[in-house]
């Protein structure tokens, strides 16, 4: 592969280099690198999509999309995330949203695939995975963060153990699994997990099953892995899962799904510290009406504190509480006060305009929230 | 709408020199339908928002770029020296004007773009853009033009109006503005440290330790690069790159400091008293930045170079909407005015640029008349 040439490398190292940094300074050096091509980085990740395969044709469809990132990526351990910033076309803003790694973990200069749920556009929440399963093709680029995340397989998928492992997976929050279990069964040295996996998984209807094909060769293979598929109104049960993995509070197991599932899934294993789980959030918060702005909770998740919702300022609610944000000219137009509201709707207090992305920075001064709401102050 | 008494003919001309008090009086109805209509235009360029804006300030930072790098290579060719000096001049004045100094304001920050964030954004300037973005997006932004909080008259080495009082020092007035202008970026970054708050004892030299610490961080960076590096890579040329990286330093600061005076500093220009401006309405606040500013006219490309400042007026009222918008907005708020009999300032750089002129070698004297 060219990347390992050595000019290559020494235009990397280069790149890197602190001589680099200084003749750039003040700009990242990433900020002339992307003026010759996208897919140049000294630090930052991009990846350009190479494929998109649609897994499920659904009403709300999933694909797979393969990514080859830039020389910068860091490789993944098996279960994490990756922050992927999508600019969208018609509006030019770029907006950002977690996804978990669908492939076996990987190294340096790999391709990685991401396996997402096309989730609607909503008003004032424009759709990220949306785009990426209907809008983006071969030749897309993607601003990408570094993996992340602890939801992984900790010991060595190489070295063989006989710990027990179990998945317990909703939907799409399948990916973290079948990254760990592509992994299992790629670095054992003869296609086998070398140790009993149990994989219980939960879909709406056959047709919904992500990894319906890979997932049925996997359970027919000789290979450890047990696959139970459970569709439609077959829900988590305790009872099934006794069954299934009699001491299953003392066996290491992962679960990912919707809220649902997992509030099932630990309610059995009642406080195992076995058990790890990973949330997908889907917008809990609840929406007030705009003309009736008051309701709900403000809860600022830095100094963790919260009280019900007065309808002021985002600011004038903080100081409420004691807090002392940073701030400036109290009427939105010194930008001093920006921070970054992680859940819930909120309205400009100029335009009268609502707003329900998630992660978005607001000027606190100048933006009240509507109902259920979470800014990182 | 009920319109302000009609001024035929308002120009800056027959304002200049007039006590503005007389003709700029607005009711407090006037004052918020005034400002109503100055918030349906910066909503409705909001909502109209997109990829043209992003698509033209990713290409002026390409161009800049571009600049930046040609600039730097010429200087391996010395008989090219001229033309590398102006390139990386043009590299700077960009980077400052059109992109620094709007990016920092967060026109761009719907983009979501990393690069071109408010909170993110380093300009190539020895002033921290942190430090910037208090002592100009805050204090000036807010206070513009109220004599005694904003610190941008005369930026506290300079007596620009009739309204701060008059001391021997003054006498100095034309040296001092000469030689801010020779070192304006440098100024610019003294300008956080409030000396003259200091000498007046109201402000400790233990609260400027943090300030210290930022400015040195970013002058040893931008020395570092200027006068070290890239030189020391053009080998025996070194000389003559670490003149060329001075002079294009020295051709930006004196390019900004003309079109930054302009903006605020020409006859016909209103200051304001901290009472006048006690619980302003939105819509006083706007009349205070319209009244407060001043234009200077001219084509597309030096429009550009200004960071589009030579529309101060409208980057006063809407200091968050895409610089390039402003000329778009220009002509609806100037006709507004005329509806209210508000002046709207504006000239040639050669008028404004001698009424400024004028008015730092007048406000080295006393007042010949007393101040009203």
């Amino acid at each position: 592969m060219s990347t390992t040439a050595p000019l290559a490398r020494l235009g990397r190292g280069l790149v890197r280099s602190r001589l680099a940094a200084a003749l750039a300074s003040p700009h990242p050096v990433d900020r002339y690198l992307e003026q010759v091509n996208p897919m140049w980085a000294a630090h930052e990740v991009r990846a350009e999509v190479v494929d998109v395969r649609h897994e499920t044709t659904g009403e709300t469809p999933v694909a797979t999309i393969t990514l080859q990132p830039t020389s910068t990526w860091r490789g993944h351990r098996a279960g994490q995330y990756v922050q992927v910033g999508v600019d969208l076309p018609g509006s030019a803003t770029r907006l950002t949203r977690c996804f978990t790694l669908s492939s076996a973990a990987s190294v340096p200069g790999e391709q990685i695939t991401l396996t997402v749920r096309a989730h609607d556009d909503r008003p004032g929440r424009p759709s990220v995975s949306s785009h990426l399963v209907r809008g983006a093709g071969p030749g897309t680029v993607l601003h990408l963060s570094q993996a992340q995340g602890e939801f992984t397989l900790h010991e060595s998928a190489a070295t063989p153990t006989n710990n027990h492992l179990v998945f317990i997976t909703g939907g799409s929050g399948i990916t973290p699994a079948m990254s760990i279990v592509r992994t299992l069964l790629r670095d054992g040295y003869d296609g086998r997990a070398h140790r009993r996996v149990t994989f219980l998984h939960y879909s709406r209807s056959p047709e919904d099953q992500i990894f319906a094909a890979e997932l049925a060769r996997i359970a027919a293979d000789d290979n450890d892995v047990d696959v139970h598929l459970r569709h439609g109104d077959h829900v988590f049960s305790e009872f099934e899962l006794r069954r299934l993995v009699p001491a299953y509070r003392d066996t290491d197991t992962w679960a990912c799904g919707p809220a649902g599932l997992m509030e099932l899934v630990a309610a059995a294993y009642d406080g195992s510290p076995r058990l790890r789980t990973e949330f997908f959030k889907i917008g809990t918060a609840t929406a007030g009406a705009p003309e009736r702005p008051a309701g709900g909770s403000v809860s600022f998740t830095r100094a963790d504190r919260a009280a019900p919702n007065t309808g002021a300022s985002l600011l004038e609610q903080a100081e409420a509480l004691g807090l002392r944000p940073e701030h400036g000219c109290r009427m939105g137009i010194c930008f001093s006060c920006t921070a970054r509201k992680t859940e819930g709707t909120v309205r400009d207090l100029r335009t009268g305009a609502t707003s329900s992305m998630p992660d978005e920075d607001v000027q606190v001064c100048v933006t009240a929230p509507v109902g259920d709401c979470a800014v990182d102050l | 709408m009920t319109a302000a008494p009609q001024l035929d003919d308002l120009t800056t001309e027959v304002l200049e020199g007039l006590d503005l008090d007389e003709t700029r009086r607005l009711t407090t109805a006037q004052l918020d339908a005034f400002g109503a209509e100055m918030d349906a235009i910066r909503q409705r360029v909001l909502a109209d928002l997109g990829e043209a804006d992003a698509t033209y300030i990713r290409n002026v930072v390409k161009y800049q770029r571009g600049f930046e790098v040609a600039g730097r290579a010429l200087f391996y060719l010395p008989p090219a020296w001229p033309l590398a000096v102006a390139s990386l001049a043009v590299s700077k004045i960009l980077d400052n004007m059109e992109i620094g100094h709007n990016v920092m304001h967060g026109q761009y920050d719907w983009l979501g773009d990393p690069g071109l964030n408010s909170r993110m954004y380093e300009w190539d300037n020895v002033c921290p853009s942190s430090q910037w973005k208090y002592s100009h997006n805050y204090i000036h932004h807010t206070f513009t033009n109220i004599v005694g909080k904003d610190r941008d008259i005369g930026y506290g080495i300079l007596r620009m109006d009739p309204d701060q009082e008059w001391h021997p020092y003054y006498l100095g007035n034309p040296l001092y503005a000469f030689l801010l202008m020779i070192g304006f970026e440098w100024g610019v970054a003294l300008h956080d440290l409030e000396v003259e708050n200091i000498v007046a004892g109201r402000r400790k030299v233990s609260d400027n330790k943090a300030l210290h610490a930022g400015i040195m961080r970013k002058v040893k960076q931008q020395a570092l690069k200027d006068y070290l590096l890239f030189p020391a890579l053009t080998g025996p040329l070194f000389p003559l790159t670490f003149a060329g990286n001075a002079t294009a330093n020295l051709i930006r600061n004196v390019w900004a400091f003309n079109i930054i005076f302009c903006g605020h500093f020409p006859a016909g220009v209103a200051t304001f008293s901290e009472e006048e401006c006690e619980d302003e309405s939105r819509g006083h606040w706007y009349y205070r930045q319209l009244l407060g500013s001043a234009n200077i006219t001219g084509g597309r490309l030096f429009h550009l170079m200004t960071g589009n400042l030579s529309h101060q007026i409208e980057h006063h009222l809407f200091p968050d909407i895409p610089a390039r918008r402003y000329p778009e907005v220009a002509g609806e708020v100037r006709e507004a005015c005329e509806r209210y009999g508000l002046a709207y300032n504006t000239g040639p750089l050669g008028k404004q640029l001698l009424s400024v002129a004028g008015k730092i070698c007048r406000m080295a004297l006393p007042d010949r008349k007393p101040s009203h």
